[in-house]
């Protein structure tokens, strides 16, 4: 054996990530330092200027491309990109994560291990001060999130994924309201994810037999000039891909996706909704056009089928949703459709605009949840269909605003969501994809009945006597739910600013 | 090719021809915008914007005619209309002689008019929206003859449809009214698809429509191709100008307040077709089957405007289809071509002077006579209100072709070039037919003129003492009164030279007509005479005041020669059953495949929910299946069995 080579570390193009992990464990000690009066503003502070610090960091080196760590980690163009969108929508959801106003104690609950309907669950009920916990909780997610679309190696990849996967969990169990929905969720999304994880790790066994080695340029050049059997690689490929595809809530891995998004309180369903897509079509992106895309012949049609399946899937199981944040699941699956559809362009214009759709979808989301924490009755947040009825003409400005959001969801015009929609159908048509172009158009035509209803709804109906006050919100709330819609306006008006930026992220490191 | 249309650019003064067309549409909007707050005061600035446009039109024709006769052209591009793929319109003004007649004849007679209707609508509460539509009127009325590209023209053709509709049915609250205006609106749609149609074929064939590039290929295209250019365009002319087939609108369109069936629906929109035929010319001329098409719809047209206007007694009525005939009058001479272009354009002329008049003149009497309009119920009105008595005469004489008065002037001739057309048949039947025309026109102009102001009084009851209309009605009529007896002589020796630049040159060979000019001239004075005498003699007693059982050509006569009853029967009523049938199509066909769809999806949806137990276990299991598919996907094509 020889001596041990320590791998070559560039810690500037790590810090980002150092930034954020390093705020998480600093979080973990206010968790223990600081008073509980000022534990959440505290908190709250210093994850948002982690995250700020951490966008900064990532703007400075914008043109870095190299990968370090002895080659598990690959900063370059797209990398930096899908991290800075990760902070930017990140920073967002800490605003709606951190809002205290609307309801008294904040969205989670404060000791989420007290049984609930217990004395004890009654007293902290009453508006003691949510957990703080939540917010390294949400800086560990940014930072596994961060990692996962600069891995670099398929192990290294896995550590990311279960680093944002875990925090993940267990935020969606701390919901103040309707705790035992949320606990269900919770347990459901981590045996469901722990599943897909193993998926995961058996592929990454399978390429390791396949390719000798772990790191995307190993398997790429196996896949290129192959010496073991086929069957190792595209059943790797295979159980690499479900695990991704797990994550970025594709059918048929899609089933959880519904429950978990309206059991987990609304801030982290936004959070789930913007970041988590944005972490794993970015470990997607970098699998596919990486490691595989020697095989994207054959490839193509079989994930070409899920794109499909998942367009449909969301988009008629949307149609009978009577639960707004079920509805909005389901419409993220069906987006995650058209996300993939941008993929499996494979080539530049697949690149960019899969880039551009993840961050206009983002922010539209993160507005559409942040509407949805503001209208509430005496029990919470009121996400049934029929407590919404005629609510446009108690708010009007609420109103129009979700039915901005809404039309945005459905790719109207002069809205960033015709945007981004015109880009990856533009793209796949470009890649030869046409035949997924015209399923996404037929399913979008099916998804903006959903949408419309809603509107509809809102309008046309006469107000009942149940219809929920709508909150006014808190400034957190209102600035998160400003810049949702702001960007939503902006990059269907003027969409060539980002869209130059996704096209100057460029290609992938090899 | 015969010459190249050519236009000089605008230059000097010329070049602010756009105010004649910005000064009336500011004023509208200004009118519009203002609201009740120029209530007060909006009428006059709607005179005098029409009156200042005027004055420029002057101003600009002076400076025309300054021009060299070979350049006398002023062509303005003020900027890109229209720019898409190989389309290319620009906005732009084309002042030359044809379009400064017209403009000195829209803001002459339009001011005219503006300033009657200060009186007449004194007591109506909407005066200030009248002169608001009036003026957005002369404004679309100026672009339309004073754009240079066929675009433009459509443009201003629309903007006079709008601003006619608007004010045919200026009194909406009546139904008639409404009625009319949707009856206007639609007879107007036919023709006015056909103009499009006519400038798409235009753009197809020869990749513009510009004036002079239409007019310069016009030759070099196949005789198919320029006669359906030229049949689209004569539809849009028919459909404006109240001719044979889509006449019926016109009479309906009286309906509106008098001044605008003075300005609108006898000076000047109505004789937009005879603008847009007389500028088509080179289209026009490049096809003998065309003349020959547009010389029937004019012959035809006017003899049923006489027939029907003998029968009716509605004043108004009268006077409309006295001005479908006429207009027939305009478009024989601009079917036959050569030099009747330029006696169509003096007719017209004339005839905004003598008709303005009459029409005014009529809604003096019935300002006097409490908006009574059937003229069985006149009578004896000459010693009551003599300045509108002899003004309507100077009309009346000028209309029938008295000479000296314009008519004469202008509408013999036409008659005479009838007589001239080369084929002999054809030179008899148009010339009779003008000829029959002019002996008609006399019988029921001097029915109305006998039983409104001569013969015994007829009057309801409710009137004691009609009275003559203050100055501010009187003056207009009696300018138009002075126009009526001296335009014609004095545009029948100067407007044929002006316009030789738009027309070309006269030939100069003398007429090979089937009848010398001085037959003509002798029998269509006879038939005047005898036109005239005979109503005289008939009517000079008076009437009854109430119908008269009557024979078939007159029962016809009076419902409008049966073409209302032939529309309804054959447009009206297949449309209904064609829309009844299309929305039957539409509910249980479309709608069921539409709704089938949607229920399916629906129920596609309720069912595929139903997997959604909410447990991990089914979950998971589903997630297994997919592996195993994707995993066997995969594993299917490495083995080449999807390959």
């Amino acid at each position: 054996m020889g001596e041990l080579q320590l791998p070559e570390i560039n810690y500037g193009a790590l810090l980002p990530m150092l930034i954020l992990f390093g705020a998480a464990c600093a979080g973990v000690l206010v968790e223990v330092l600081v008073p509980q009066k000022i534990r959440n503003s505290v908190q709250l502070v210093l994850s948002l200027t982690a995250v700020v610090a951490a966008l900064a960091a990532v703007v400075v080196q914008r043109d870095t491309r190299i990968t370090t760590i002895g080659g598990a980690v690959a900063i370059d163009g797209p990398s930096l990109f899908l991290q800075g969108a990760i902070l930017v929508l990140g920073a967002v959801s800490l605003l709606l994560i951190g809002e205290r106003t609307i309801e008294k104690g904040g969205a989670f609950v404060a000791q989420a291990a007290i049984t609930v309907g217990s004395q004890k669950d009654l007293r902290q009920a009453g508006g003691a001060p949510g957990a703080t916990e939540v917010y390294p909780l949400t800086s560990f997610a940014l930072g596994g999130m961060m990692l996962f679309v600069a891995a670099n190696d398929l192990l290294t990849m896995f550590v990311a994924l279960e680093v944002f996967s875990l925090p993940l969990y267990l935020l969606c169990a701390l919901a103040r309201r309707r705790r035992l929905l949320s606990q269900e969720a919770a347990l459901k999304y981590f045996l469901l994810g722990s599943y897909a994880s193993a998926f995961f790790l058996f592929g990454v066994a399978f390429i390791y037999g396949f390719a000798g080695g772990i790191q995307l340029e190993a398997v790429q050049a196996a896949v290129a000039n192959p010496q073991r059997s086929q069957v190792l690689l595209y059943a790797g490929f295979a159980l690499i891909s479900i695990g991704l595809l797990f994550k970025a809530a594709l059918a048929p891995f899609h089933v959880w996706t519904p429950d978990v998004y309206q059991g987990a309180p609304t801030p982290i369903t936004a959070f789930m909704a913007a970041c988590t897509k944005v972490a794993a079509f970015g470990a997607l992106l970098r699998i596919l056009y990486v490691a595989f895309a020697g095989v994207q012949w054959d490839f193509q049609p079989v994930l070409g089928t899920i794109a499909v399946l998942t367009m449909f899937v969301g988009a008629i199981l949307a149609v009978t949703q009577t639960d707004l944040k079920r509805l909005l699941a389901y419409s993220s699956i069906a987006n995650a459709g058209y996300l993939l559809v941008g993929v499996l362009a494979m080539n530049e214009a697949g690149l960019s605009s899969t880039l551009f759709y993840l961050v206009a979808y983002g922010f539209s989301v993160l507005a559409a949840f942040a509407i949805i924490s503001l209208v509430r009755d005496a029990d919470g947040e009121a996400t049934h269909l029929s407590r919404w009825a005629g609510i446009g003409r108690k708010s009007p400005l609420l109103a129009a605003t979700f039915t901005f959001v809404l039309l945005a969801f459905a790719g109207i015009p002069l809205t960033s969501g015709f945007m981004s929609k015109f880009a990856v159908f533009g793209a796949a048509i470009e890649g030869g994809q046409t035949w997924l172009v015209i399923f996404g158009v037929i399913s979008s035509m099916l998804l903006a009945f959903p949408y419309l209803r809603v509107v509809v709804l809102m309008w046309l109906s006469e107000p009942g006597e149940t219809t929920p006050a709508v909150s006014i919100p808190g400034f957190l709330t209102a600035t998160a739910l400003g810049l949702g819609v702001i960007a939503t306006v902006a990059l269907g008006v003027a969409p060539a600013p980002l869209l130059e930026l996704t096209e100057q992220a460029g290609q992938f490191v090899r | 090719m015969e010459q190249t249309v050519e236009f000089a650019p605008a230059t000097g003064v010329l070049s602010s021809i756009w105010l004649l067309v910005a000064i009336p549409l500011a004023s509208a909007a200004v009118l519009l915008l203002l609201g009740r707050r120029a209530d007060k005061w909006g009428h006059w600035l709607g005179v005098l914007s029409v009156a200042a446009s005027f004055v420029l039109g002057l101003v600009f024709f002076a400076n025309l005619a300054g021009l060299d006769a070979e350049r006398r052209s002023a062509e303005l591009n003020l900027w890109d209309f229209i720019v898409v793929g190989g389309l290319h319109v620009d906005f732009g003004l084309l002042f030359d002689p044809l379009s400064g007649v017209f403009v000195l004849l829209i803001t002459g007679v339009g001011s005219l008019i503006h300033l009657y209707a200060v009186g007449y609508m004194e007591h109506d509460p909407g005066r200030r929206k009248f002169f608001a539509y009036f003026n957005l009127f002369v404004s679309a009325m100026l672009l339309l003859v004073l754009g240079n590209n066929y675009v433009m023209l459509y443009f201003g053709w629309e903007g006079v449809g709008l601003a006619s509709y608007l004010l045919i049915s200026f009194w909406y609250t009546r139904p008639s009214a409404a009625t009319a205006g949707k009856k206007a609106f639609l007879m107007n749609r036919v023709g006015d698809a056909g103009l499009a149609i006519g400038i798409f074929l235009m753009f197809t064939e020869l990749g513009s429509t510009q004036y002079d590039d239409v007019f310069n290929g016009a030759p070099t295209l196949a005789a198919g191709t320029v006669l359906i250019m030229g049949i689209l365009l004569l539809l849009g002319a028919c459909g404006k100008s109240g001719q044979f087939p889509l006449q019926a609108w016109l009479p309906d369109a009286m309906e509106g307040p008098t001044p605008v069936s003075a300005l609108i629906h006898a000076a000047t929109m109505v004789t937009a077709g005879v603008y847009l035929i007389a500028r088509s010319n080179p289209i026009f001329s490049a096809n003998t089957t065309l003349q020959l098409i547009v010389v029937s719809v004019g012959a035809l047209t006017l003899l049923i405007g006489c027939v029907i206007g003998s029968a009716k007694d509605d004043i108004k009525r009268i006077l409309a289809w006295s001005t479908v005939s006429q207009i027939g009058y305009m478009f024989l001479g601009v079917g036959l071509g050569g030099g009747a272009y330029a006696l169509a354009i003096i007719h017209l002329l004339a005839h905004g002077f003598f008709k303005a008049n009459m029409f005014l003149g009529a809604g003096s009497v019935m300002h006097g006579m409490h908006d009574q309009v059937d003229i069985r119920r006149f009578g004896g009105l000459s010693k009551h209100m003599k300045i509108t008595w002899i003004t309507f005469a100077t009309g009346w004489l000028a209309i029938i072709g008295i000479p000296p008065l314009s008519g004469y002037f202008s509408k013999e001739p036409i008659i005479a070039a009838a007589f001239e057309r080369e084929v002999a048949w054809e030179a008899w039947v148009f010339g009779l037919a003008a000829l029959i025309g002019a002996g008609l026109t006399a019988f029921y102009m001097t029915r109305l003129f006998v039983l409104t102001f001569h013969g015994p009084a007829r009057w309801t009851d409710d009137i004691k003492h009609p009275h003559e209309s203050p100055p501010l009605m009187t003056i207009p009529l009696i300018l138009l009164a002075a126009g009526s007896i001296g335009a014609g002589y004095l545009m029948s020796t100067s407007v044929a030279d002006w316009l030789t630049p738009v027309f070309g040159e006269e030939q100069a060979e003398a007429a090979h007509g089937v009848l010398s000019h001085t037959v003509i001239t002798i029998l269509s004075l006879l038939v005047t005479v005898l036109g005239a005498g005979l109503a005289w003699s008939l009517f000079r007693k008076g009437t009854a005041t109430e119908p008269q059982p009557a024979g078939v050509l007159v029962t016809a006569a009076r419902r409008n020669l049966y073409t209302d009853s032939f529309n309804e029967a054959v447009f009206e009523r297949p449309g209904i059953y064609l829309t009844r049938a299309l929305v039957y199509l539409d509910n249980k066909g479309i709608d069921g495949v539409v709704n089938g769809l949607a229920a399916g999806i629906g129920g596609g949806s309720a069912r595929l929910r139903r997997l959604q137990t909410g447990f991990v276990r089914s979950y998971a299991l589903s997630m297994l299946s997919g592996a195993l598919l994707v995993v066997g996907a995969f594993i299917a094509i490495q083995l080449g069995w999807l390959a």
